[in-house]
Parts: C-alpha cells; sequence; structure tokens
C-alpha cells in the first residue's frame, strides 16, 4: 500500500517477471541479443538512481523479487506474466517452477499465470489442462512474436489458437494478457499486430483481454480496438516508465487510453524487472496531465487509485481491504 | 579530385531516406553511422538501428533505400550499404548487394512485397501530419470550434514547416495539393461529414501519438546503444505541437 496525502492506494502490478538471461541460460546470440535490448530499456528510460549493473540485471532470484516488490514497492499483489522465449534460452527465460514455487509461499501476494503457444496443437492443449490445474490459473502471457523452428509468431485468431482459447474459457482462466509491444519478427506476418485481438475478443466474450504495452506503437489500432470490445484492456507496461523521460509523452498516452477507453480498464505494470515499481508508483501518484494540453481532463485521485490497483484486483479476484475501494467508499 | 562534393551530395540523398514508421529521415534520427567516400567515386555507408531486434521488414526498407538513393547520384560509383548489429544483418546485407529485393532476400517468410507496407504508414505520416497543422490552428484561434475545421483549406494554413510536411504527406499519398482542398480528409483525400470532424481529429491525434512515441523510444534507445549516435540526432523537425515542447525531458540523455 502506499499513501500520500492523506489518500492510499491499494497496489497491484499485473506484469512482472522472474527471468534468467545468465549466459549459462543463453542459447544462442538472440538470448543475449534480447536481454541487452531489455537493458537499454532499463537504461533510456529508469532515472539514474534506479540503474542496475548489467549482471544484477541478468537474474534477480526470489528473494530480492520480494524485497523490489513488497519492501521496497509498495506493491500489495504482483501476477506473473512469463515469457518463454524457448529458441533464445536453454531453460527458457521466465523461471516457470521458481516463480511458481514463491507463489504457493505468498499465495496472498503473488498471482502465477502460464504461457501457451498454440503451435504446440494437441500436445501443448493436454498440457495447458494439466498447467490449469497444477498451477491453479486464472491467467496466462502470450507471446505471439515468440520463434518456434521456421515460424516466427502466431495470431490470436489462428485455428488453434481458438481451440486453445476455448478451453481457457471452459478451465475458467479468464485473463488472456498478449503482448503487443514495438515490432520484432516476423516480416510481412505482424506478429505485434493488434487486429487478432479484435477478433479474439468478439468471438471470446467471457474472456478478458488485456493487451500489454498498449499495443504501443500501434496505440491508436489498440484504441480504436478496446473502444468497441468492451473486454478489452491496457497494460501500462514500457508505457508508464514515461513518466520519468518523457512527462509530457506519458501525459498524451494516459490521456488517449481514459478518452478511447475508460478508467476501468487500465491497469498498472512495472514490468518488473525491467523496472522497480517504487519511483512508478510514486511518479504516478504525483503525476498530472500539464495544464496547457487543454484536451484531456486533469487525473483524479479515483482514477489514479483504479490504475494502480483497484482494476486488477477486480480482474483477479484479490481481496482489497474495505476502506481502500473505490466503489464500496461511494456506496457508504 | 576533392571528395566533398559526392559526400554532400551522398548526405543529400540520404535525407530523402526516411524511417517509414517513425516518418522521420534515417539522417535526423542518427541511424546513419558512418559515410564512405573515394576518389574514383565509390560510397560506402554503415547503418544502425535501436535494437537487434528492429523490425527486419522496416530495416530492409532503409537499407534499399539507401543504396537506391545513392545509386541514383551520377557521380557514384560503387555502392554499398551496410547495416551493423541486426540480428538479419548478415541476410539484409546479402540481399541488398545481390539486388534481391525483399522476396529474395526473406524468401518465404516475406509473403507479400513491401508496398502495402510502406502505403500503411505513408497514410499514418498523413493523418498525423493533418491532426499538427489542426491542433495549432485550433490554439491560435479561441473562436475556431473543432466542428468548424470542416471548412478549413490547405490555402488557410500559415507558411510553416508542419504545412509543407502535411503538403509533402499529401504528395506522398497522390492528393491533390491545391489551395482549395479540404484539410481533414481521408486516405483518399475526401472530406468527413461535418458533425464527424470531432472523432476524426481524436483519431488523428493517438495516430500522431503512437508515431511520435514511437520515435522517442527508437531516439533514446539509439543513444543508450551507440551513446556517439547523441551528436548525429537531430530533433524532431514536427513535434513542438505544444508551446514548451521542445523542452521536455530526454531530448538530450
Amino acid at each position: 500500500m502506499y499513501s500520500k496525502d492523506g489518500e492510499t492506494y491499494f497496489i497491484v502490478d499485473a506484469h512482472i517477471a522472474l527471468w534468467d538471461a545468465r549466459p549459462e541460460n543463453r542459447l544462442n546470440i538472440h538470448g543475449k541479443q534480447f536481454i541487452d535490448c531489455f537493458y537499454d530499456y532499463h537504461r533510456n528510460l529508469g532515472p539514474e538512481s534506479e540503474l542496475w549493473p548489467y549482471e544484477e540485471f541478468l537474474y534477480q532470484g526470489g528473494e530480492r523479487l520480494m524485497r523490489d516488490l513488497f519492501d521496497d514497492g509498495y506493491v500489495d499483489h504482483a501476477i506473473f506474466q512469463p515469457a518463454h522465449l524457448g529458441a533464445f534460452f536453454r531453460n527458457g527465460f521466465g523461471q516457470t517452477e521458481e516463480a511458481f514455487a514463491l507463489a504457493q509461499r505468498y499465495p496472498d501476494k503473488l498471482t502465477y499465470n502460464h504461457c501457451w503457444d498454440p503451435r504446440f496443437e494437441q500436445a501443448g492443449l493436454d498440457q495447458l489442462r494439466d498447467d490449469a490445474e497444477r498451477f491453479g490459473l486464472k491467467g496466462c502471457k502470450l507471446y505471439t512474436a515468440e520463434w518456434q523452428g521456421d515460424s516466427r509468431g502466431y495470431k490470436l485468431n489462428d485455428p488453434w489458437s481458438y481451440r486453445y482459447l476455448e478451453t481457457c474459457q471452459e478451465l475458467g482462466i479468464r485473463n488472456i494478457h498478449i503482448h503487443k509491444g514495438p515490432t520484432i519478427r516476423p516480416l510481412d506476418r505482424d506478429a505485434f499486430d493488434v487486429a487478432d485481438v479484435d477478433k479474439a475478443a468478439t468471438d471470446f466474450p467471457e474472456l478478458n483481454f488485456v493487451v500489454e504495452h498498449c499495443g504501443l506503437p500501434r496505440l491508436e489500432d489498440f484504441c480504436w480496438i478496446a473502444t468497441q470490445e468492451p473486454n478489452v484492456h491496457a497494460g501500462l507496461a514500457v508505457a508508464i516508465p514515461f513518466i520519468h523521460t518523457r512527462p509530457r509523452y506519458f501525459a498524451q498516452i494516459i490521456g488517449e487510453l481514459l478518452y478511447w477507453l475508460d478508467e476501468d480498464r487500465i491497469q498498472f505494470s512495472s514490468d518488473y524487472a525491467l523496472w522497480t515499481p517504487r519511483w512508478l508508483i510514486e511518479r504516478f501518484v504525483d503525476f498530472q496531465i500539464p495544464e496547457d494540453m487543454t484536451e484531456y481532463a486533469p487525473l483524479t485521485v479515483e482514477q489514479k487509485k483504479k490504475i494502480l490497483g483497484l482494476n486488477a484486483a477486480a480482474m483477479y479476484g484479490i481481496e482489497v481491504p474495505e476502506n481502500l475501494d473505490v466503489a464500496e467508499r461511494a456506496v457508504a | 579530385m576533392s571528395t566533398e562534393p559526392l559526400e554532400q551530395a551522398a548526405r543529400a540523398a540520404l535525407d530523402e531516406v526516411f524511417d517509414p514508421e517513425l516518418d522521420e529521415p534515417i539522417t535526423d534520427l542518427g541511424f546513419v553511422s558512418s559515410l564512405e567516400v573515394t576518389h574514383s567515386g565509390n560510397v560506402t555507408v554503415h547503418l544502425r538501428l535501436p535494437t537487434s531486434f528492429c523490425a527486419p521488414n522496416f530495416a530492409y526498407l532503409m537499407v534499399s533505400d539507401a543504396k537506391d538513393v545513392l545509386s541514383a547520384l551520377p557521380q557514384a560509383r560503387e555502392v554499398v550499404v551496410v547495416l551493423d548489429d541486426h540480428h538479419d544483418s548478415d541476410r539484409i546485407n546479402r540481399g541488398v548487394a545481390a539486388d534481391a529485393g525483399y522476396r529474395g532476400t526473406f524468401g518465404e517468410e516475406a509473403a507479400q512485397d513491401l508496398d502495402e507496407l510502406r502505403s500503411t504508414f505513408r497514410r499514418k505520416a498523413h493523418t498525423a501530419a493533418m491532426e499538427r497543422v489542426l491542433t495549432i490552428l485550433l490554439r491560435s484561434d479561441p473562436d475556431l470550434t473543432e466542428e468548424g475545421l470542416h471548412e478549413v483549406t490547405l490555402g488557410d494554413l500559415p507558411e510553416a514547416p508542419t504545412t509543407r510536411a502535411l503538403l509533402r504527406r499529401r504528395e506522398a499519398l497522390g492528393l491533390s495539393r491545391a489551395r482549395t482542398e479540404k484539410v481533414l480528409v481521408d486516405d483518399h483525400g475526401n472530406p468527413h461529414p461535418r458533425e464527424e470532424i470531432p472523432l476524426h481529429l481524436r483519431f488523428a491525434r493517438s495516430v500522431r501519438v503512437s508515431i511520435e512515441g514511437n520515435a522517442h523510444f527508437c531516439r533514446g534507445l539509439l543513444r543508450t546503444r551507440y551513446p556517439d549516435s547523441t551528436h548525429d540526432q537531430a530533433p524532431h523537425a514536427q513535434a513542438g505541437t505544444y508551446a514548451g515542447a521542445r523542452n521536455d525531458r530526454g531530448d538530450t540523455p
């Protein structure tokens, strides 16, 4: 929880990872290129006081994660959103066993979401059923640009994707997080195009689709879809650190999101360990739309409370202390 | 014979090569890491990008466009354009050197040619350019309403870089540049109904925010990856829709 100026905020960090990008876990040059790219994000968008040495950035381990998020970081609950990246890392990038063990140890603080890949077809579908039971899955994270053999990505509306989504619906895995971000592979078949979310969101109205990185750099495509599909949400991972380097640009992103979506469908994420949550939370609470940007309304405390935690808590059924819930307070 | 005239011509030619997604010249973005010309007229250019994972289709476009504009220089003899530090560097460099074309370079992975991609980003660049000029107009005239923008024609726009940028984007889309043409139009040059103007302006704004945001990202990442690129980057020519936007933090690393 974070308190400032007499207001207390319940914090859910909706997108974190426990990754291992140390040399012994890398399969090839792409593993190094991938973590180096992350490290450039870390160095470019974070404040200097929050920068880690490269070696520390490669792997954090559970103890440090708990400290960064919960002791230093004001977070009340965090959700693992692992990227597997099996073509780059020997034992995967996201550390399934370690993260799950941690979530079992601190069930009130951590939720473990797992990942699936429709290109494993029936075998992957059987695995998904096992995983859903073992991990008690409420959500999953999809990385549609993941490499696999000759394939450089898949779409959410591919036939096998639909079978997986049907299975999610059946198993009660209601929250589908999709990484859509700056374009990497594949080629003309753009894996981060958000149009496939539109189709899936229409056909699976019972599922929630959280578009991570809010579709940047295709914010307008994402907003257009989210305006029409009430079950499409925005995850602020990678967008929120602009609050430091480019506050006016961040004002425009959040202004656009509030205009096209609404305050109930935006979720805070630090994207740990790209960034630690502490400074992001402090700055977001202090943040205001610059006065000369008259096309955007000022951010209210209630909106900040929803974005920082209440929205994700509602989606995941995370219990919020009674006096901290906006809706309940409004009723009372 | 001095190599300087050719070097200047080569640099000017590269100013016309744009990153399709960011809608800015690769020279301003700092993507040109070196340019060498020899007395005999050979030109060698090295390009660099903000991450190893920058989209290979965009990377290919920029490398092959650079080769095209340089090869078109009458003084140039052999032209070599090299992309460094990209996960597909070898493939792209080989393909461009052999003039193999996009499909010839990537084979099966490239199901279609790049024209569609290029035109998508031309449309986006035009949309963003419309929003920039109209937002400036709205801010400068308190009596002008958003719906009132329906009447605004190209002839009403001030002589300014943003206006010239819009005219260039219209030209790229094959739209008329006549002074009587409406400013806020669809991709085919047709005006929208008056009551729909606020919605279309709003959508154009999110397109502009999207493109500029991506440019912030890419410029910053390039500086982080190649600290010496800082002095190669020129400020965004069309940003600054807001008074004082140049004072944004982050223009310098």
